[in-house]
Formats: structure tokens, C-alpha cells, sequence
């Protein structure tokens, strides 16, 4: 099993992938789209942020989907630099589980801030919209620390 | 038959959406491409294979089992998990052991001008094929048991790589007889003489 | 039930490998561990693997890893795209119905060629969690803050379990890093590479294998002086939504344990698969591992994680042990999904 010398290739995989959605992923993004989050009630009554289709504890099937704050809580959080080549952002950015208001799950997703100082435990955010918005979770540009005093 | 695009009714029931979801189109499909990047390196067997065409020559490793040779070597005999390391130069001459005739174009590969003709390429001293081109005649001459030979690229144009054989042409030579072209694998006895074929019950 | 028992077993582990395909790297730990008691794989009753097609870039990449097990005259063969360790569950399945008396397996992952952080990104959820392609480092720091900021596990404590890894791993031929010396200050000056993780708080990567075979019965017993016998086996999954479920916790590790029956008799050490501290340290209170106990003699994964192996490794390291008389009762375990989703537990025992 000797040294190999040297010869290397690049070898690239992708894959196109369009997803069928069914229709609670759909509305997720479908809300997403139209520029509101969206959760789904579980039977006992607390509200699920992604909505998925079958109760993770339960098993049965979910079919209230609401809509959500698109406010909230950092639950936890973390710090990503460099962000990966095939990541939404091209700086570096927090990545945090974000419990927003009314939910009981919170929603993974990018908080765009300049440093990991600027990230905490308990921080309040609010959802960042990109102008152009097709039904996928990048329609989230990410989260921002949110502006005391505006309506969620 | 049921409709693909509606779940079973056991399984899911109607979804009810809030009020500004209600009367706008649905999403019903989204798009998530995905890219992997790898920098794949040769094992010590390939990269030998691979460097001989540079110099305008084929390797295959020989079984220290049963002497059978394989191309292109990957240091194991595959058939009893025993590693190979002995090289042997092989012929650039073998025959059609079966081929293919692929009529429609691969994205990505506009050099590949259908219809053209794929082939097991068995060398001669080989006993399994490798996979090659065959060009130089018409696709309908291409038969199992036809001879062949490598052309090669031009001698500055040649690399550590298999793309240094352009294609396999006819030699004109009489053809190796159909029971006899092919894997030979098969029929070279393990150590205790056993054949591979033999032990699924083929004739 | 059956009695089954790890007979043999055998590891490659490097930080890269280069010139060495995974075939090359298989052939001789599968000629190792059939030589070793003298068994032709003829003589193997069931072959099963795990490794990951996404980690070689190649999908049914397995197939081509059959060249170095042999498969003239045609085998008894299954994969699974996990950990090896879950293989050995199937093989053990296998052997517990009847229909194999012994069985090869193994399990191996070379992740150099590739980029590992962007490859388990796509276990993630594809519609909600991929597209952002969150690094795997990145999910456990997720799961590590929640752990810290709970005041369950302080930042020393992961430290010195980090430094016990390293310190542990030390003469191992298998660990990709060990230290002496390292000491938890050491660590805690580590400035943090997916916060609050440091880089000693995250497995080291490595390329590599390993091959076990398991017999029944009075079979093992010929086959080996002091087999390793299985005394139970289990693994249980939890939901794969990360907001979905308390990630300071692992219940289906806890559960598995229990299955297993970990707790039926004192255990001298236990191999786990965590491949962070913070995983690590949630291991040991859902396995209810004494305080004391001896943890990752090896240095663990965290001293080198082969991915699709780490998991097999830790059952070949605590069988080891014990067939050379360095224990008489263990428990090892395997890891597969983001934050420690889904466990494997493995209880070993000598006669």
C-alpha cells in the first residue's frame, strides 16, 4: 500500500432534484413564497415550526397549518466561517435554532450578523425576506436582530 | 389504479390552510440541486495502469492464484479476495467479447457521436474485458469474436490515462469462435480447481 | 436466542490514506480476520458491510469493495448505506434465525477524497435543512450550546474528556491523535472552530476499516480461545427534525441500553461512538455509566473517526479486550444521524 505518486482527478456529483412537496411541506413554502411562516398544530395543541406531515411522537397525520410570527428567540446558536461553497451565504454568519413566538419547535435557520459577539442565548430576531421569493426555505434570507419597537 | 399525486386517504387527511394561503397556487415542488466535490487519487494498482499509457503500453495483474490476468489491475484478484501485485504487459490485439450499440447522445459528452459501438475489449493473455470503443468499420460488421486492435493517439498527444487509445479497430484477422470469446474468468479453476460457472449449475 | 460471539477481529485506521483504494485497504484485514482462525470464505456463512456510497463519490460503491472479499463461487451478502456497526446487527440477525453459523463483517470509509462536513450535510432534512447545507460540526455545536447552557455539562468537563481521549489513545496504532501530555487547559485555549466546539472537542477525521466474524456456539468456542460473546444487542432511533426533540438528551440511546440490558451486570469499561465531547457526555448519563467507569479505553472516535467504521471499531476494540483478558464485560456503541439521532448498543461479554 505504497504512497500513490500523485495522480488525482476531480470528480463532481450533482444531482438536479425537484421535490414534490405534498401538500404540508407545499404550504410551508407556499407561505414561504407569499412571505409568511407557517407551522402545523399537533393534537395537543401546541404548533410545530417546519410543519411536518405525521406527529414525530404521536404518528398521526397533521392538517392544521397556521400561520406563525415570523419573530422570535434564539434558542441556541453557533458561528460558521467559512460558510460552505454550496451555503446560501457568502459570509460568515450564525446559524441558530430559532424558537419564534406562539411555536413550540424551533426553526433552524441563518442569523445574519458580523460576529459570534453578536450572537447569544435568549437574543431577539426577526425574519429577513428576499425580494424574489419561488417557495424554498433560502426565501429566508436568514434572521436579524429585531428592531425594538417594529410589529412582528 | 390510484392517482400517484394523491396520497391514500388511510394515510393523510385534508390539509386546511390560514386564510392568506387559501386562494394563492400552491407550491407543489421545489428545487434542491446538491454538488459534491471530490479529489479522487488512483490506487497504487491504477495509477501504474494509468502511467503505462503514457508510455504507449496496457498492464493487467496476474493472480497468484491461478495466473488469470486482470485489467485494469486493482492489486486483488476479485474473484478470491487475494491481493495482486505482479504486472504484466498485455498485447495491444484481443477480440469483441460482446458489445452495444448506443443510439442516443450523452449529455455532456458531445465527442461520443451516436450510433457508435461499445464494446468489452478481452486482450489477448487477458481474462476479463475492459470496456472500449470500437470504431473503423461499420457497426453492423461489429460481431462477438472480432479481432481488434488499439489506435492509439498520436505519440505527443498520449497521457497517464485510458483516453490515450482513441478506439479498437478491426484487424481483418479470423474471428476468435463465439464459445470461445469472452470472460475466461470463469473457467480458470480456483485452487482447489473449482469453476465458477460449474458451482451455479451452468453447463 | 442464540450464543454469538465476536472470533476475530481486525483494524486499519490513518489519518488519509493516498495510494490505497478501499479495496486495497480491505484485502488484508479480511484475509487478517479469516486467517486468524482459520476460516476460507467458503467457510463464512453470511457477509454483510456498512459504508456510504456519498463518502466514495460512487454509488453502489460497495459492490466494487466485494473484490476483496472474494465472491467465487457467488456469496451470502447484504450492505447497509450505515456505520459497519449496524451491519453486525443484520449478521447477528442472521445467525440468531438460523440461517448462517458465522459471519463476516465489516465496515470502512475513506473521506479524504471527498469533503465529509458537505457529504453528512445531506442527511439532513432536503427540504427544509439541506439547502442550507449546515455542517455536521455546525448541528453538534447547535447540540453542544443547548448542553453547556443547561448547566448539565460545563465547558471543563468536555475538556477532560477530550483529554482523556487523547491521553488514552496514546500507543494505539489506530488513533489519528493522542497526547501524553494535553492537559484540559491545553484545550480550553483552543480558540473555538464551530463555537462552542473546540477542535479537540471534535473527532478526528481518518480514512480506514475494519472487519470482525462472528460465530455461534460451540463453533466460537473452537474457534477462538476466549470468544467475545454478545450478551445483547440493540438500537432504537429518535426523530430526525433537530427542533423536534430535547437534543441534551439521546432516548433512544437510553432505550437501546436497555434492550441491550447494559445495566444487568457491572460493566468494566464501554467503547462509545461519540464523535464530540458534548456527544460523548450525553452518552454516558443516558447509557447510566457509572462515573467511574473506564471510558474509551482506545481513545474512542474521537482519536480517529473513520466514518462508517468508528461505530464497528468500538465493538472490535472493547472484543478485543476482552478475548485478550482486559475485561471480562462491556458495552459498545454506535452512532448514526445528526446529534446522536440514532444508537446502537452492544454489551460483550468473556466466559
Amino acid at each position: 500500500m505504497g504512497d500513490g505518486g500523485g495522480l488525482r482527478a476531480d470528480l463532481v456529483l450533482e444531482y438536479p432534484f425537484t421535490r414534490t412537496t405534498g401538500p404540508v411541506i407545499g404550504a410551508f413554502l407556499t407561505g414561504l413564497r407569499e412571505g409568511v411562516i407557517t407551522g402545523i398544530r399537533r393534537s395537543d395543541g401546541t404548533v410545530m415550526v417546519p410543519p411536518v406531515e405525521y406527529d414525530p411522537v404521536t404518528s398521526e397525520p397533521l392538517t392544521e397549518i397556521v400561520e406563525v410570527a415570523a419573530c422570535g428567540e434564539v434558542v441556541s446558536w453557533t458561528w460558521v466561517d467559512p460558510p460552505r461553497p454550496q451555503s446560501p451565504w457568502d459570509e460568515p454568519h450564525g446559524l441558530a435554532l430559532i424558537m419564534l413566538d406562539g411555536t413550540d419547535t424551533p426553526l433552524l435557520h441563518g442569523v445574519l450578523v458580523g460576529s459570534a459577539a453578536e450572537l447569544w442565548t435568549g437574543m431577539r430576531v426577526e425574519a429577513v425576506w428576499r425580494d424574489e421569493r419561488v417557495g424554498h426555505i433560502c426565501d429566508l434570507a436568514g434572521f436579524a436582530p429585531e428592531v425594538p419597537g417594529a410589529v412582528a | 389504479m390510484s392517482d400517484p399525486d394523491v396520497p391514500p386517504s388511510a394515510l393523510s387527511g385534508d390539509v386546511t390552510l390560514p386564510a392568506v394561503l387559501r386562494d394563492v397556487e400552491p407550491v407543489r415542488s421545489v428545487r434542491t440541486p446538491i454538488r459534491l466535490e471530490y479529489s479522487v487519487t488512483a490506487g497504487s494498482a491504477a495509477e501504474a495502469y494509468l502511467r503505462a499509457y503514457a508510455e504507449k503500453r496496457i498492464v493487467g495483474h496476474r493472480s497468484p492464484v491461478d495466473g488469470a490476468v486482470f485489467i485494469p489491475p486493482r492489486g486483488v484478484d476479485p474473484r478470491y479476495g487475494q491481493e495482486t501485485t505482479e504486472e504484466v504487459e498485455l498485447a495491444h490485439t484481443g477480440h469483441v467479447g460482446s458489445f452495444c450499440v448506443t443510439h442516443l447522445p450523452i449529455p455532456g459528452r458531445s465527442d461520443l457521436v451516436p450510433p457508435y459501438v461499445s464494446a468489452w475489449i478481452h486482450l489477448d493473455g487477458s481474462a476479463i474485458g475492459f470496456l472500449g470503443l470500437v470504431a473503423g468499420c461499420a457497426n453492423e460488421d461489429v460481431r462477438i469474436g472480432m479481432r481488434v486492435r488499439a489506435v492509439w493517439k498520436p505519440d505527443g498527444e498520449l497521457g497517464p490515462t485510458s483516453e490515450s487509445i482513441l478506439h479498437w479497430e478491426p484487424t481483418g484477422e479470423p474471428d476468435v469462435p463465439f464459445e470461445r470469446a469472452g470472460n475466461r474468468a470463469w473457467r480458470a479453476g480456483g485452487p482447489d480447481g473449482r469453476d465458477g460457472r460449474q458451482e451455479r449449475g451452468d453447463a | 436466542m442464540r450464543d454469538v460471539a465476536v472470533v476475530a477481529t481486525a483494524q486499519h485506521q490513518v489519518a488519509a490514506l493516498t495510494g490505497t483504494t478501499e479495496v486495497q485497504l480491505m484485502v488484508p484485514l479480511l484475509n487478517a480476520v479469516r486467517d486468524a482462525i482459520g476460516l476460507t470464505q467458503a467457510d463464512i456463512g453470511f457477509t454483510c458491510s456498512g459504508s456510504s456510497d456519498f463518502l466514495a463519490g460512487q454509488a453502489f460503491s460497495f459492490v466494487h469493495t466485494l473484490d476483496a472479499v472474494g465472491s467465487v463461487p457467488p456469496i451470502c451478502e447484504s450492505h447497509v448505506e450505515m456505520d459497519g456497526a449496524f451491519a453486525l446487527y443484520e449478521a447477528w440477525v442472521k445467525i440468531q434465525t438460523g440461517a448462517a453459523d458465522t459471519a463476516l463483517v465489516y465496515g470502512y470509509g475513506k473521506s479524504s477524497p471527498g469533503s465529509l462536513r458537505d457529504v453528512l450535510a445531506l442527511q439532513l432534512d432536503p427540504y427544509y435543512v439541506a439547502p442550507l447545507w449546515p455542517t455536521a460540526d455546525a448541528v453538534a455545536a447547535l447540540q453542544a450550546r443547548l448542553l453547556l447552557e443547561s448547566g448539565v455539562s460545563g465547558a471543563g468537563e468536555l475538556a477532560e474528556i477530550a483529554v482523556r481521549s487523547m491521553r488514552h489513545a496514546v500507543g494505539s496504532p489506530h488513533a489519528v491523535r493522542s497526547s501524553a501530555d494535553v492537559t484540559v487547559a491545553d484545550v480550553l485555549a483552543e480558540a473555538p472552530v464551530a463555537d462552542p466546539l473546540r477542535p479537540s472537542d471534535i473527532a478526528a477525521e481518518a480514512d480506514g476499516g475494519c472487519a470482525v466474524v462472528l460465530a455461534a456456539g460451540d463453533l466460537a468456542r473452537g474457534l477462538c480461545e476466549r470468544p467475545a460473546w454478545i450478551r445483547g444487542i440493540d438500537h432504537r432511533i429518535d426523530a430526525h427534525g433537530l427542533g423536534v426533540r430535547d437534543l441534551t438528551r439521546s432516548p433512544s440511546a437510553a432505550a437501546a441500553a436497555v434492550g441491550a440490558g447494559a445495566g444487568d451486570d457491572r460493566l468494566d469499561f464501554a467503547e462509545l461512538h461519540g464523535l464530540y465531547t458534548s456527544q460523548e457526555a450525553i452518552l454516558v448519563r443516558e447509557l447510566d455509566l457509572d462515573d467511574d467507569l473506564l471510558v474509551n479505553p482506545s481513545g474512542g472516535a474521537l482519536a480517529g473517526n473513520t466514518t462508517m467504521a468508528a461505530g464497528l471499531m468500538r465493538i472490535a476494540e472493547a472484543a478485543a479486550r476482552i478475548s485478550a483478558g482486559e475485561g471480562d464485560r462491556a458495552l459498545a456503541h454506535a452512532t448514526s444521524g445528526p446529534c446522536l439521532q440514532q444508537n446502537l448498543v452492544c454489551v460483550l461479554e468473556g466466559e
